[in-house]
């Protein structure tokens, strides 16, 4: 089993470490969770997690989650399309600004984003007048899960669009394709994989976030209630079993999701390969 | 959330032949809509907040800063990522080693593993510690009698701060060090370097750029968090408030001055990550240049 790099010490010790450390931090706590879901019973369970305001911020939570990272899949393409293509002024600067979203806690995204679009902010103004409200209500809800997912998509196509062979584009041009034909037929289905892992990444983020969401989202029940909102305020009512078997049905989405994108990123790299 | 968000993007533009190119009007436009794009949902956002926070004038942006409260929220927030990135950081050295540098069955579940707390919601993350430690909890009448309070305290705040930053070196410093491979640790120890030496001098100044890379994230969402902590914090002014908690409770009493005040710090944050960030990425393109 060792025996490739036989002569590096240290082996045991730290695969020990790191797998009592994974262990203490993450694998135990998580699974206490799903231990404590279970002393629901199964009829319990069900019950609580099919309840109408439960149901009404799934609704919420996966369909804002979906808008949010369709919106990204659309724009992220561009940015990606753009930045490697294109030349202008302030280029590098704005591809250093992609990654605000991660480097921005949710807490100052979640009211920056609600004061930005409020009838009286900076862009709600413009839509009050239409009778559009944005911010407290559903609407504002995909916005926010827009911001927090605008980075995924962009830095998955990015490096894949960088490697794109244009000798290719060239040959179809050749041929006599237009650009559209070239995009459509040679460009696109090359970054299909990694626009299919950018959208499960920007998906995956999005339905489980809380910070930037709660803000902007008015939180009113059955409208505009996302699920880890109807965690917390179960537990503030001190209902433990209701708030883990919310959290266990979240975690049985995110598991799957995760295995759902690590397919997508091999199949990406098969592409590549 | 995933190796490739955090991936280094090394950019390069291609120099594109004339046949490939779109009319200038469409690459004009393309532009155009990325830009309108990020300034709706980047630029702005990050302007209101400190045209906020300066909305009522400099000395109400010092108060902000400066009364008890706040201080306490920053000191808890410091004291908070402090603890949590050096354990992390301690984990992703000893993970990485033991992953990049050896073969074994089950690497690839394991480097899963260490990736989970990524697609956990923050809320859930937060939430598996009070099922945990909380008087509900498992442990809780244990922990209770013995007057230990874990949950609604200071050790909950930074148990759940490990959590969530928890893969961010690792995964920065896996990938890396398997690129590297082992020879020249290995002609380390067939010169008779011992272990240590050969960790000091040959892997550590190999990954320093890789490393320093993970730490700025770590610490950014360390300083950041706020979901996670929120569930375990139980909000005691003065005492587990952390920076965007304090945020929260500032702008939920509608003192949205301060509350930008305060949110300002966190972005002053935000922009120093990305700049690091971006100097770091630069650095390690290098490297992997002068490697290959």
């Amino acid at each position: 089993m060792l025996k490739r790099h036989g002569v590096l010490p240290g082996f045991s010790i730290t695969m020990g470490f790191t797998l009592l450390y994974l262990s203490l931090i993450v694998l135990v706590p998580l699974s206490a969770t799903f231990l404590k879901s279970a002393t629901l019973g199964w009829d319990g369970f069900w019950a609580v997690i099919t309840a109408p305001r439960v149901l009404a911020s799934y609704k919420l939570t996966f369909g804002a989650a979906l808008a949010g990272a369709f919106i990204n899949a659309l724009f992220g393409l561009l940015l990606a399309w753009v930045l490697v293509r294109y030349d202008f002024f302030g280029k590098k600067l704005i591809d250093a600004f992609v990654d605000l979203p991660f480097a921005l806690p949710t807490a100052v995204a979640g009211i920056a984003l609600a004061t930005l679009y409020s009838s009286k902010g900076w862009i709600g103004q413009f839509f009050a007048p239409l009778g559009i409200k944005i911010a407290y209500t559903p609407i504002g809800v995909i916005i926010a899960l827009t911001f927090i997912g605008l980075p995924f998509v962009v830095r998955t196509v990015q490096p894949i669009l960088e490697d794109f062979e244009t000798e290719l584009e060239e040959a179809a041009a050749s041929l006599g394709a237009n650009r559209w034909q070239t995009f459509q037929k040679i460009i696109f289905p090359t970054l299909l994989p990694a626009l299919l892992t950018g959208f499960a990444l920007a998906f995956a983020r999005a339905v489980g976030e809380y910070g930037s969401v709660i803000f902007i989202a008015g939180n009113i029940p059955m409208v505009s209630e996302i699920t880890p909102l109807l965690i917390i305020t179960k537990l503030e009512q001190y209902d433990y079993a209701g708030a883990t078997a919310l959290a266990v049905s979240m975690l049985i989405v995110s598991f799957g999701l995760l295995l759902a994108i690590n397919g997508l990123q091999r199949w990406s790299q098969l592409r590549r390969a | 959330m995933s190796s490739v968000a955090i991936s280094s993007p090394l950019s390069r533009t291609r120099t594109v032949g004339r046949t490939n190119r779109e009319p200038a009007l469409i690459r004009w436009l393309l532009i155009a809509l990325a830009l309108v794009f990020l300034i709706g949902f980047l630029f702005l956002p990050l302007a209101v907040v400190f045209s906020q926070a300066l909305s009522k004038g400099l000395s109400t942006y010092g108060t902000a800063l400066t009364e008890p409260n706040a201080l306490s929220a920053i000191w808890l927030t410091v004291l908070a990522a402090a603890i949590a990135v050096p354990l992390n950081m301690g984990f992703g050295i000893t993970a990485a080693w033991s992953i990049a540098k050896f073969e074994f069955p089950g690497k690839s579940l394991l480097i899963t593993l260490i990736d989970l707390p990524f697609s956990v919601s923050p809320v859930v993350s937060g939430l598996i510690y009070v099922l945990l430690f909380g008087l509900q909890g498992w442990l809780g009448p244990w922990l209770q009698a013995h007057d230990i309070k874990l949950i609604f305290a200071v050790p909950g705040i930074v148990l759940a701060t490990i959590f969530v930053t928890f893969p961010f070196i690792a995964r920065e410093l896996i990938p890396l060090m398997q690129a590297q491979g082992t020879e020249e640790e290995e002609a380390a120890i067939v010169l008779g370097a011992s272990g240590w030496q050969t960790f000091w001098r040959v892997t550590l100044p190999n990954v320093k750029w890789g490393l320093l890379y993970g730490v700025i994230l770590c610490n950014a969402r360390a300083m950041g968090e706020f979901g996670a902590v929120s569930v375990v914090s139980g909000h005691i002014r003065g005492m587990t408030n952390t920076i965007p908690l304090h945020v929260e409770i500032l702008y939920n009493e509608y003192n949205s001055a301060a509350a930008f005040a305060v949110a300002s710090i966190l972005a002053l944050l935000a922009l120093v990550t990305l700049a690091a960030k971006s100097v770091l990425e630069w650095r390690l393109k290098e490297q992997a240049v002068d490697q290959s």
